[in-house]
């Protein structure tokens, strides 16, 4: 198959595509994690058995984890396209890092706030500055730097680079922030679920946890492309093709 | 080139002894915060020894950010960066040789002036010495970090808030480390030795790689 890729780093080409591509994403986001969240909720075991005293409350993993798993991920590509950015120099890679970034900071929000419930029955606490919620928050921090960075600079163009530089200064942070969640060596950090190795969890509450995540991956490229599509506009606002676009003719 | 980092360095640092009260702030800034918190929390010996590690690493964090957002503002506003960016010298090298006139000038003071401060704190002296030594090795690497953010933010409105928004997160790996290395300290001085050898890391890798990213965040400000 030989597709012409570079074709698609228009904004002009792209944006129908974004459009068409939303409802699908949307769809299967919704289907996957209302699926898995009835089967998480309501198909898996009240406990999970032995001594382990977590009863029904630990069922908040489904979002949790998968809100945490989504926060790491989405900074990886939010870097990852801000690097493509710096070196080849394309409009499109910066405005999808720029759409990624709001996404990744909500489901950084979401991992702190599940992360925060859970807590309180199981530690008596809301927080504990537990490695895994305080890296979580350092992201967060990440995050917000991006976004506040990339506002604070009137010329798009200097924004869209320092920003960018920002974001891959602070992938850094992420090996920390991923091992302070899967503690390499259990007996370093005396914590609850510390081991989280994909084989040691029961099928049943794995297969629901996977669903959920891979909804939220649908979720966040419905969500990215919504907003690439305003920022598209946003931008591209004094070419031809947007004009035609919003006066409803039809484009050749 | 080592002729043109010795120049940098030594420009930075007449200019600086001509203007004397940009440093002494710094150094006053950081002796303020750290006799605040007695005040804040309360004077007795037990607890002000527990505090004293982490008190003295934040108020040193704080002090070096509010250093930062005149690194490279004056040579932004009369020209000389541009100028700078123009030479055929590595843009690299120029930035380092700023940060280490930065550091002579705001965190080599700090490191001296820690003696005081473990006074203040009733810290043991091998404690004292461990935060001298934290202090000798983290308070470069967090110039050399906040040097990418000082070019990032260069010349923009509200740019000191902004600095130590996208800063501060970073400089976390280096408060955990130098507090650590003197809390520890406490119990026993060889236990230290780890947590300064990881600052030793953070200061190795900083050195390899700020400099450069500062660059091209000065390029990407300045073009």
């Amino acid at each position: 198959m030989n597709i012409n890729w570079f074709k698609y780093a228009s904004p002009a080409a792209f944006y129908p595509i974004a459009g068409r591509m939303i409802p699908w994403f949307a769809g299967i986001a919704l289907a996957l994690v209302l699926g898995s969240l009835l089967w998480g909720f309501f198909g898996t075991a009240d406990q999970l058995g032995g001594t382990n005293p977590q009863k029904e409350y630990y069922r908040i993993i489904y979002i949790h984890v998968a809100g945490a798993w989504m926060s790491m991920w989405l900074y990886v590509v939010l870097a990852g396209w801000s690097a493509i950015g710096l070196v080849f120099n394309t409009r499109l890679s910066f405005m999808m890092a720029k759409a990624v970034a709001p996404t990744g900071a909500i489901f950084t929000f979401i991992a702190l706030w599940t992360g925060a419930f859970w807590g309180r029955p199981s530690w008596g606490t809301y927080w504990d500055w537990d490695p895994r919620l305080t890296s979580e928050l350092i992201l967060f921090f990440l995050y917000i730097g991006y976004i506040a960075l990339h506002s604070a600079i009137d010329d798009s163009r200097r924004a869209d680079r320092a920003a960018a530089l920002l974001a891959i200064v602070g992938l850094v942070m992420l090996p920390v922030i991923y091992w302070s969640i899967n503690c390499p060596d259990p007996t370093q950090c005396a914590a609850l679920h510390q081991r989280s190795a994909p084989g040691s969890i029961h099928a049943s509450i794995l297969w629901p946890m996977l669903g959920a995540t891979l909804g939220f991956w649908s979720y966040s490229f419905a969500a990215v492309f919504a907003r690439l599509r305003g920022i598209i506009l946003l931008r591209e606002k004094d070419n031809a093709w947007v004009a035609e676009l919003l006066q409803g003719e039809p484009k050749p | 080139m080592l002729g043109t980092f010795i120049s940098i360095l030594s420009r930075d640092l007449t200019l600086a002894l001509r203007r004397r009260t940009d440093v002494l702030t710094v150094l006053f800034f950081f002796l303020i915060v750290v006799s605040l918190f007695p005040l804040g929390v309360g004077s007795e010996q037990a607890l002000l020894r527990e505090l004293g590690p982490g008190v003295v690493w934040v108020a040193a964090l704080l002090a070096s950010m509010l250093a930062l957002e005149r690194l490279f503002a004056a040579d932004y506003e009369d020209g000389t960066l541009e100028q700078m960016l123009l030479t055929p010298q590595p843009l690299g090298l120029l930035v380092l040789a700023k940060v280490l006139a930065h550091w002579l000038l705001t965190g080599l003071p700090l490191v001296l002036i820690a003696p005081l401060i473990a006074m203040q704190y009733h810290l043991q002296d091998g404690q004292m010495l461990i935060m001298m030594a934290s202090l000798l090795l983290g308070t470069p690497t967090l110039g050399l970090i906040g040097a990418i953010g000082a070019a990032l933010t260069l010349g923009l409105r509200g740019g000191g808030i902004l600095l130590s928004l996208l800063i501060l997160p970073l400089y976390i790996p280096i408060l955990i480390y130098g507090e650590g290395a003197v809390t520890v300290s406490a119990i026993a001085l060889a236990d230290a030795e780890p947590y300064l050898m990881l600052l030793g890391a953070l200061l190795l890798l900083a050195l390899l790689l700020g400099p450069w990213a500062a660059a091209a965040a000065l390029r990407i400000s300045v073009e």
